[in-house]
């Protein structure tokens, strides 16, 4: 029988080294591994003591007053109404008036939104004023010069190559936007409302802006016009919600019509701010998207 | 029930507990996206479907990509949270 | 003892986010401290929503006329945090517009650095 002759065979004769190649590659002439190239230490610039890497006052100060907050916070949650209590004080005649008389009032199957849309409409006025403020002021700060000319959408970035990207996004994109249609629109019938289809449908644009940008949106929606869109929706929301206030304070009982309950068109008033409220979220949030993506610094 | 609400409010202290301690600031807004969904299973099972719905959508997808889109904005989508970088 | 902390094991959770939130709002990094007053955020959500479960009770959806209420969880927790959502949102967006400035300003998002170069820049003029 003739020895096998592999090198793994020649390796446990003594014949060769398995690993001689690789070695070579690594190591120098001498047999030894190349120094390493000298590590640039970054400089440390000495510009105060605060940022150094020490534990002074400040971090025991800060660990301690956590731990203090922690403590007196825990101290008090468990002196609290045990969870899940059905005798719990919060739970009054005020919520129990909201789900038994919620459908002959309101009109809608959902009981948060008609106390957030009826009963409580004032509230989210309030909060649809909060979102635009905070619109406006990301305008201000974020708005793009050229020169002296100034204006607030600057071109946004294309991206010619990004062939995966704009593919999904045009079979995706319809669907999205009918799925958030469908929340909004399903408000007072089922969980959503105005709130979360408005955000669905704003994650949706920011979708379709980042994958075709400024030429893809400029046909189909231009973004000066989603300030516009804002601002008419909430004048129709502030109008709707006065005429309830005037027929209510000066006592006309001018009814609007609730319809069946559990169709799409019932419950009076309440669709109609729900697609004022959606619409008016989805162009905020598209907005902030549009603003802080800009071409160039 | 009381189990996976316990394991999930564990991971949830667990998630908030390490984003001060993450050097890269990419990963951070990943862990908070990873945060908010926690969340918005805990509202399902606080039975509050308009909350999860209205979480998902918030916390998992507007802000999460508004604080991508800033990082990639000012460039420090590669950014490192470095005391002495000059 | 324990039974009392599995009980309020809600509760006892949205006051360790809140403090976690709290020490992540003291970090020196702007995007820290947003993330920070975003997790104080919503560790008062859970604390709310929580505040408006009663057990072996359905989610707030009626079927008819005529409902009783003690088949279902108390909502008006549920809209407050409702509002409350939207209200984070908007702060989140107008805390990043800022950042954005400062960033452009002073080439840095270590709020230590940027408020000794804005004092150095103040005693220049």
């Amino acid at each position: 029988m003739t020895e096998p002759n592999g090198r793994f065979s020649q390796w446990l004769r003594g014949e060769t080294d398995l690993f001689d190649e690789a070695r070579s590659l690594i190591l120098n002439q001498d047999g030894v591994p190349p120094a390493d190239p000298p590590k640039k230490k970054p400089k440390r610039r000495k510009t105060g003591a605060m940022l150094h890497r020490r534990y002074t006052m400040f971090h025991i100060l800060f660990v301690t007053s956590c731990i203090l907050l922690l403590a007196l916070l825990l101290s008090a949650v468990m002196d609290l109404p045990t969870f899940g209590d059905p005798y719990a004080p919060s739970s009054n005649e005020v919520s129990d008036r909201y789900v038994a008389d919620g459908l002959e009032e309101t009109g809608a199957l959902n009981a948060v939104a008609g106390m957030i849309l009826d009963y409580r409409a004032f509230d989210t006025f309030g909060e649809s004023t909060v979102l635009f403020a905070a619109a406006i002021s990301v305008l201000f700060l974020l708005q793009h010069r050229t020169d002296s000319h100034r204006h607030a959408f600057a071109p946004v970035t294309t991206n010619e190559n990004d062939l995966i990207l704009q593919t999904a996004v045009r079979i995706s994109f319809p669907f999205i936007l009918m799925f958030g249609s469908y929340v909004v629109l399903n408000g007072h019938l089922s969980p959503g409302g105005g709130f979360s289809g408005g955000a669905v449908l704003g994650a949706g644009l920011i979708l379709y802006g980042a994958a075709f940008g400024r030429e893809g949106l400029s046909e189909k929606l231009p973004p000066e016009r989603t300030s516009r869109i804002t601002v008419i929706c909430l004048l129709i929301y502030a109008a709707l919600k006065c005429f309830s206030f005037f027929t209510g304070a000066n006592h006309m009982a001018i009814e609007i019509p609730k319809g069946i309950p559990g169709a799409i068109l019932s419950s009076g008033f309440i669709l109609p701010l729900n697609i004022c409220v959606g619409i008016i979220v989805a162009c905020t949030i598209f907005n902030f998207f549009l603003l802080i993506t800009e071409g160039d610094d | 029930m009381i189990l996976l609400q316990c394991l999930l409010l564990l991971g949830l202290i667990v998630c908030a507990a390490s984003l001060p301690f993450i050097k890269r600031l990419l990963t951070t807004a990943i862990v908070f996206m990873a945060y908010s969904s926690i969340m918005a299973i805990l509202w399902v099972m606080l039975e509050s479907p308009d909350l999860a719905i209205t979480e998902a959508a918030v916390g998992a997808g507007v802000t999460t990509v508004l604080f991508i889109t800033t990082l990639s904005r000012i460039r420090e989508l590669k950014g490192v949270d470095d005391d002495d970088r000059t | 003892m324990l039974e009392h902390i599995i009980n309020m094991r809600f509760e006892i959770a949205a006051v360790f986010l809140f403090a976690i939130g709290f020490m992540t709002l003291l970090h020196p990094n702007l995007i820290k401290k947003i993330i920070g007053i975003n997790i104080m955020d919503t560790s008062i959500f859970l604390f709310l929503a929580a505040a408006g479960y009663v057990d072996g009770r359905t989610a707030p959806i009626v079927t008819g006329l005529g409902a009783d209420p003690s088949q279902y969880i108390n909502p008006v927790p549920s809209g407050l945090v409702l509002t409350g959502i939207v209200v984070s949102v908007s702060t989140t967006a107008f805390f990043l517009a800022l950042t954005i400035r400062l960033y452009r300003k002073y080439n840095s998002l270590n709020l230590d650095k940027i408020l000794l170069l804005a004092r150095k820049g103040k005693e220049k003029v």
